[in-house]
């Protein structure tokens, strides 16, 4: 049997639970949703991935349905802060919003997802789950082209809208600057195995600009297996401007699946950031579309995995209108007995022309025992652009090592010092200051070893 | 092509293109009926005069390749292959006395450029000046093959003199089993994939060579495909084996008559190289391509693999991919003896409504093994153009150096260029760069020619030939020639 059927059997048992505790914009989704999964399943490894979802799915994790408030006192679990940066925080600890939303005079709603779906039903229903239902488009045969309006949705996503009672949205009315970044603290706190079906929706106006700092943590009281499963949808109007980055300070124990969606329209601006610290098995799909004409994109990856540690990043990058422009960098650092896998692809649609469109994928690997495969992608049907893509896998280069040997600089020092400056232009890519030297410290700590289980910057137990 | 070469010329040529090669030839042919059973493949080997562990290979491949799904993960769009539509087997009778040629076939090699006397060599005595200096240095052994039979093999005899042993496939299994059964399926084993599987099946000649140890063979060893009968395949099967220190330059040409059916050439190389031995393989591919509605043209679905199995050994593949309706192709290197080199330089353009998906493997098994891959795809029309490319680092092969370089260059609005590359490294010590570009020729160099009275197709002719230039040149002389007028054909009427 699939590992997804006892979800369906779930919902199917317990449709008015979960119902009851969501809303209707969210409750509408789910028969669709079932539909979906019935059809697609979960997904497999495949194409040189190592993360499995069927079957980290497959265990039988608790889920919180009936939405029982987690034992919090927020002092206590959060001391989470980047100096020098001044941020509205918000808390989720599992799947549920700790903190109260808030809503501003100028319109801007940043909180709970199903207060907003409640209370503003028209502007959910038209955004909610519009991007997520899509994923890859298949190649097809018959047209030989890949066919970009028939998606093949993801089956991790439909179990996230089948189950989803709630998130954290973050509404930006046209023309609305934001000038505080936003900030989600999200914790994973359980005493038994369980899942959190994690939702986000930023919904950005024309003309908007916000920035929005996601912080994932992991805290388990007892020996147990905690699994996120994410969906963040992103909608960028005309014009408008969005940074949203994504740290991951998980345990060794922790799985992670996570898929963020990004829709573009002219003139808009993104840069998406995916920096995962310490993380079990994680992958992690990002899928931009750029539907309208000059919007501007920047993608950012940065991995350091030792241990027994997945990660894979799977990226789509979709140039569907002419003179956009897209930037892609990853970076991993392998160690110990870590796997790591990068997907990207680009596909430059028929009439994008003047697309300009660069990957970079560059990895590190330091013992014998990993294992890095990377799979850069160039998908062209159109003739007038410029796209590139470069991928290395390597070592530090022994040149460098002596150089800095004979200056006086330890051998193993030196070697720090090398792979910090290897990662400094995926952390050079942020666009706000101080989370670029908070990362950056954080990044030098880890190398260091001193970031098993983030002390510094997150949680007291 | 033919006659005095000057630059005129060739402008002139680039005005008049159509596919050169598309006529037939009219000889009696013994074909087979149509249709692919166990009882084909038993003909096929009766034909040929096998020997039992030949048909039982050859059983086996057909169980295998029976039970398997066809192949769909390339970029390409086969529609699917009727086999019962096809005789697996068509030999042109041979009217002259034992042992020589056909009139017919012998006019037909002349008219492709191709002779068989050995007093002639390759393009010499047709295509005049250009080549009168390289005459004097190059003579090559030719093997021709029509549709499932080999019709000559030059030179045989002062090559024998040194050890070396070129021929026709289906003597090389007569004469020298031995090393035949040694060898058969060491590198491209019966189950490797769908098309390999058919051709372990049903191929029924191609050419077989082995050059001894410490032999350096001293002239080119080419081999001549030409598909002639309708209604037909060619499944050639190539083997070569470089012994210790040894050194072979092997060539390979292709053509086939215009016709509206597709044809399907499912091939295999093999080659084999010991330690420190080097063996150098050119292709120059020209089946014909399918009309500019993209009717018609050959399906060119085959599988090259080297084994480098001792230390030192060296392989080097160069091929020119202008023809075919579809190309499905990946030459391979098995690095398997320390230091051992793989190289792979391939240039392949696709007009009209031709389809390519090509590229390699470099799988890197010993330590100290080095690879370099420079791919560059042309695409025009309505085509389409994939690099697929796999490095792969097992976690022994220690101090592993890959460069991969694979541009893509468009011609048209309408067509497509594609890369899918995937590095899977599983040793640290491993040093691999992978770059890709894709662009539209450079409007300035073209500016430039044109200020300079250079027609626009001329000069978009002139910067091809200098993109490919880094491949091209890695050709024997002999095939640069030729591959460079290919180039400037293959993309004529496509700018814009």
């Amino acid at each position: 049997m699939s590992s997804y059927q006892q979800y369906i059997d779930l919902f199917n048992a317990q449709r008015a639970l979960i119902d009851e505790h969501a809303a209707p914009v969210l409750n509408a989704q789910r028969e669709a949703a079932a539909e979906v999964l019935q059809r697609v399943g979960l997904s497999r490894p495949k194409d040189y991935t190592h993360v499995d979802p069927e079957a980290l799915l497959a265990a039988d994790y608790s889920l919180n349905l009936s939405r029982y408030a987690v034992p919090t006192d927020r002092s206590d679990l959060f001391t989470c802060a980047v100096p020098e940066l001044s941020t509205s925080v918000h808390y989720l600890v599992n799947e549920q919003l700790v903190s109260h939303s808030r809503e501003g005079d100028d319109g801007v709603f940043s909180g709970s997802l199903r207060e907003f779906a409640l209370r503003y039903p028209d502007i959910a229903a038209r955004y909610y789950n519009r991007l997520a239902m899509h994923d890859e488009a298949p190649y097809d045969v018959r047209t030989q082209s890949t066919n970009v309006t028939a998606h093949r949705p993801l089956g991790e996503a439909a179990l996230n809208t089948l189950l989803c009672q709630d998130g954290f949205v973050l509404y930006v009315p046209d023309g609305v600057v934001v000038e505080r970044p936003i900030q989600l603290i999200s914790l994973l706190r359980a005493v038994e195995d369980f899942m959190a079906c994690q939702r986000i929706l930023i919904i950005m106006g024309e003309g908007a600009k916000a920035s929005v700092l996601i912080c994932d943590h992991a805290s388990q009281l007892r020996d147990c297996k905690l699994l996120s499963l994410q969906v963040t949808e992103i909608f960028c109007a005309p014009y408008s401007s969005l940074d949203f980055y994504e740290l991951e300070e998980h345990h060794a124990d922790c799985r992670r699946l996570s898929s963020v969606y990004v829709e573009q329209h002219e003139g808009s601006s993104a840069a998406v950031g995916q920096y995962a610290l310490t993380a079990g098995q994680t992958r992690n799909r990002v899928f931009i579309d750029l539907l309208g004409h000059d919007a501007d994109t920047h993608l950012y990856g940065l991995c350091i995995a030792d241990r027994d540690q997945q990660v894979d990043n799977i990226t789509y990058i979709r140039h569907r209108a002419p003179k956009c422009h897209s930037d892609e960098l990853f970076k991993y650092v392998l160690d110990e007995e870590a796997r790591g896998s990068f997907v990207g692809r680009i596909l430059v649609q028929e009439g994008a022309d003047k697309t300009d469109a660069h990957q970079t994928d560059r990895n590190l690997i330091l013992t014998p025992q990993c294992h890095m495969v990377a799979r850069p992608e160039l998908e062209i049907y159109a003739d007038d652009v410029k796209c590139s893509h470069g991928a290395t896998t390597g070592q530090l280069d022994p040149v460098a090592l002596f150089y800095m040997r004979t200056r006086g600089i330890p051998e193993a020092e030196a070697r720090l010092l090398l792979m910090f400056a290897f990662m400094g232009d995926v952390i050079d890519g942020i666009r706000i200051d101080p989370l670029k030297d908070r990362l950056k410290h954080l990044v030098e700590k880890r190398f260091r070893g001193e970031l098993t289980q983030c002390r510094t910057c997150a949680i007291k137990k | 092509m033919n006659n005095g070469q000057s630059s005129e010329d060739v402008l002139k040529d680039l005005t008049s293109s159509e596919y050169k090669y598309g006529f037939t030839t009219d000889v009696e042919t013994d074909i087979i009926p149509k249709g692919l059973n166990e009882d084909v493949v038993r003909l096929i080997s009766a034909k040929k005069q096998e020997p039992d562990w030949m048909l039982q290979f050859r059983l086996e491949a057909y169980r295998y390749w029976r039970q398997q799904p066809v192949p769909q993960w390339g970029h390409v769009k086969v529609d699917p292959i009727d086999y019962d539509n096809i005789s697996f087997y068509a030999a042109p009778r041979k009217k002259a006395a034992a042992g020589d040629v056909d009139p017919e076939i012998l006019k037909t090699f002349d008219k492709l450029g191709i002779p068989l006397h050995e007093r002639d060599m390759l393009l010499g005595k047709t295509t005049g000046t250009e080549l009168s200096a390289v005459e004097a240095s190059s003579t090559m052994a030719v093997d021709a093959i029509v549709d499932s039979a080999s019709q000559k093999t030059t030179y045989r005899d002062k090559l024998a003199e040194l050890g070396i042993i070129f021929c026709s496939f289906g003597e090389a299994v007569r004469e020298y089993p031995d090393l035949v059964r040694k060898y058969l399926g060491k590198v491209v084993p019966v189950r490797d994939n769908y098309y390999s599987a058919l051709n372990s099946a049903v191929f029924s000649d191609g050419s077989f060579v082995y050059i001894p140890k410490g032999v350096r063979c001293p002239m080119e060893l080419a081999s001549y495909f030409r598909i002639n009968s309708s209604g037909t395949g060619q499944f050639e099967r190539t083997l070569i084996i470089a012994d210790e220190e040894a050194y072979v330059s092997y060539l390979e040409g292709c053509t086939a008559p215009m016709r509206d059916e597709n044809q399907l050439h499912a091939a295999v190389v093999e080659i084999y190289v010991h330690e420190r031995a080097e063996v150098k393989y050119s292709t120059v591919q020209n089946w014909y391509p399918g009309d500019k509605f993209g009717k018609g043209g050959v399906y060119n679905l085959v599988t090259k693999r080297a084994l480098c199995a001792g230390d030192f050994s060296k392989v080097s593949w160069t091929q020119v991919e202008t023809g075919s309706a579809i190309t499905w192709k990946y030459p391979s290197c098995v690095l398997k003896g320390d230091n051992s080199q793989g190289e792979f330089y391939s240039v392949a353009v696709t007009n009209n409504y031709q389809e390519a998906d090509t590229g390699t493997k470099m799988i890197h098994i010993g330590r100290n093994t080095r690879s370099r891959i420079i791919s560059k795809g042309i695409s025009a029309g309505h085509s389409q153009n994939s690099y697929r490319g796999m490095v792969k680092v097992l976690p022994g092969a220690e101090g592993v150096r890959n460069y991969t370089q694979c541009d893509s260059l468009l011609l048209s609005k309408t067509c497509g260029a594609h890369t899918f590359p995937i590095m899977d490294i599983q040793n640290p010590t491993a040093i691999i760069e992978h770059e890709a570009t894709t662009s539209k020729i450079n409007e300035d160099q073209l500016f430039y020619c044109q200020q300079r009275g250079i027609k626009e197709e001329d000069a978009v002719s002139l910067i091809v030939g200098g993109y490919a230039k880094e491949v091209v040149q890695k050709l024997p002389m002999e095939f640069a020639v030729e591959a460079q007028k290919l180039l400037s054909l293959s993309i004529e009427n496509s700018v814009g």
